[in-house]
């Protein structure tokens, strides 16, 4: 099994994978309060770009609208905490189905009915913005008034009922962020994996060759949707509050995407590499600003968003086909 | 009188519904030719929004007054920007043209909360609360010529792309874009100018908004969405479905404002954009191209 997941990868890259594990593994004993929330934060990004880049990267659906699948987990775990007092990891057994139920929607729309590309894109902002609007009315989940988690005592840590210091959450989340590296591995060398990248080029020459296209969008939507429910799960249980406004935003579904954007759409790397340079963008930006005596609201954005500019207009294909190429691990084919 | 009060809600609805239109009108054209989704449209009518608002508190004029002048300046934004920018970016894949377009929303929207504030702002200007009375149907002033400005502006559009030798031009980009190139069509000044006219009708659409809603620098995305849900829903790049998309969007926010929740109204927006995505894909009065 395991010399399965390794056989083609070159040495150099499993030595640099093995240094960047072992890293983030200790990187807890050194870091103070402030640098554990941000690689929280890094590895909440990652994991949630790897989902998406299932979708985007692989089967070439590009979905604007994550932010559905990332509300609809946190809710459905935390009204179920709250309400019926059901620990997170069986909400996260309803969560996910319900996710995926949703992406199987949005998907059997689209795809029955030829909603491609843009319009695909626009469909599922639309169905967020829904969610966003129906969940400010939907009492049960006490509507724009936000639903609170009863706040935990940090005196020991409860994984069961996700309850404790941030340094357990972080372990969760770089243990999620692995398995959904490796899975994604998995996946792209699998039949299924093959089947996407050939709709994601051609999908005419893709269905024409048999392939059944609305299976394997279908099967991409609904794996991605799933997966990022499980970051909901955690979104909920780490902040302890949601809001409509903010967990079905826009804002929070283009935030998911930029890393893989960035990092590199389509490739293992990009959603991980992508969220460490974008979050450490945006604290680096913060610390220079402070540094600076620089308090303007807004500044930072700005900054970010010409910084984005940049990359984008100097690395078309991302940050990590750049990157691979100059430390050349994927030499040695 | 119920029967007046929905009378007079839905004329209310259809006139800020054509304001709509002229807003989504910039959108559809800038996709219908240049084939880029405008993912900062509502920021760029915020930039108009901001400079009636500027205008109107430092000399007192009035938005309608200045529509021509904000409509020009926000020509050139528009030129400037697709010359500079995005013509880089037309034979990128969707998802790199969409980033560059979020991050210049996101510069948009934040120059403008620098600039400011963050607080809602708007125009007190002297017909701001004169209706006119047909019956039993009160029409507000703000809102009959704001509508009337926006069929006067979406109707040079029109003539300016049906009579004019640079309209036929960049219909013949939109049409066939290696044709054009063939012909011998300067393709990169054509989107230029399209995105510049864009822009223009976006500017002119916010300037006279204005007149009926506040403007904070966080308002642009929400005006993006309803932007293209009209624009889909009246059929992407067709110019009176964008007018009409934009009437029945308006009056269908209005109903469902006074017949439900005026927060839930979005709703109905977005229910009616599925609807349209599932039934007629390409619009109301979109051609099947597929």
């Amino acid at each position: 099994m395991i010399a399965r997941l390794v056989e083609g990868v070159p040495r150099r890259m499993l030595i640099l994978l093995g240094l960047v594990l072992a890293a983030l593994l200790v990187a807890p004993l050194f870091a103070g309060d402030y640098l554990l929330t941000v690689l929280i934060l890094i590895l909440y990004f990652a994991y949630t770009g790897q989902a998406w880049n299932i979708m985007m990267g692989f089967a070439g659906q590009l979905s604007l609208g994550h932010a559905l699948y990332v509300g609809l987990g946190a809710y459905t775990a935390a009204a179920l905490f709250v309400h019926f007092d059901i620990g997170p990891w069986i909400g996260l057994a309803v969560a996910v189905p319900i996710a995926a139920l949703a992406g199987a929607f949005i998907g059997f729309l689209a795809f029955r009915f030829r909603v491609a590309g843009v319009y695909f894109a626009i469909l599922t902002i639309a169905v967020a913005e829904f969610a966003r609007v129906g969940f400010d009315h939907l009492s049960w989940t006490s509507g724009s008034s936000g639903l609170f988690l009863p706040v935990a005592q940090y005196a020991h840590n409860d994984l069961w009922h996700l309850r404790g210091h941030p340094v357990m959450f972080y372990y969760v989340l770089l243990a999620a962020t692995a398995l959904a590296f490796i899975g994604c591995r998995a996946l792209l060398q699998s039949r299924v994996g093959y089947f996407w990248l050939a709709i994601r080029e051609d999908e005419e020459a893709a269905r024409s060759l048999g392939i059944d296209t609305f299976h394997y969008k279908m099967v991409a939507v609904v794996i991605s949707a799933g997966m990022t429910a499980f970051a909901g799960v955690i979104y909920a249980f780490y902040y302890n509050n949601l809001f409509p406004e903010q967990v079905f935003h826009i804002s929070r579904s283009i935030e998911i995407i930029l890393g893989p954007i960035v990092g590199g759409v389509g490739t293992l790397f990009g959603p991980i590499l992508g969220a460490f340079v974008l979050t450490g963008l945006a604290e680096t930006l913060t610390s220079a600003l402070a540094a600076a005596g620089i308090d303007i609201p807004g500044a930072k954005q700005v900054f970010y968003g010409i910084c984005l500019l940049l990359v984008i207009l100097a690395l078309p294909d991302g940050v990590w086909p750049w990157l691979s190429r100059r430390i050349g691990p994927t030499e040695r084919k | 009188m119920p029967a007046a009060l929905y009378l007079n809600v839905a004329v209310g609805g259809i006139l800020t519904g054509l304001l709509y239109g002229l807003m989504a009108l910039g959108l559809s054209v800038i996709f219908g030719v240049v084939r880029v989704v405008n993912f900062a449209h509502g920021e760029m009518m915020t930039i108009a929004m901001y400079i009636a608002v500027a205008l109107f508190a430092a000399f007192h004029l009035d938005p309608l007054v200045m529509l021509v002048p904000i409509a020009a300046v926000m020509f050139a934004f528009g030129y400037v920007l697709q010359a500079g920018l995005i013509n880089v970016f037309i034979t990128r894949p969707e998802h790199s043209q969409f980033l560059l377009l979020v991050g210049i929303g996101l510069i948009i929207a934040n120059v403008l909360l620098i600039v400011f504030g963050p607080d809602a702002q708007n125009v007190q200007v002297a017909y701001a609360f004169d209706s006119f009375q047909l019956g039993p149907l009160i029409v507000d002033a703000t809102k009959l010529y704001a509508a009337i400005g926006a069929i006067l502006v979406a109707g040079g559009l029109f003539s300016f792309f049906r009579f004019t030798a640079v309209g036929t031009a960049i219909r013949a980009c939109a049409d066939n874009y290696t044709g054009a190139l063939v012909v011998g069509l300067d393709v990169k000044r054509l989107y230029a100018l399209t995105f510049g006219l864009g822009a223009a009708c976006v500017g002119a659409a916010g300037t006279m908004l204005l007149l009926i809603f506040d403007v904070t620098p966080a308002v642009g995305p929400s005006y993006t969405l309803l932007a293209f849900v009209i624009v889909i829903t009246g059929g992407l790049g067709s110019m009176p479905g964008a007018l009409i998309g934009g009437v029945l969007i308006g009056l269908t926010e209005a109903m469902a404002g006074l017949l439900f929740n005026p927060s839930a109204k979005s709703m109905f927006s977005f229910a009616i954009l599925v609807l349209v995505l599932l039934f007629r894909p390409q619009g109301i009065m979109g051609k099947r191209t597929a």
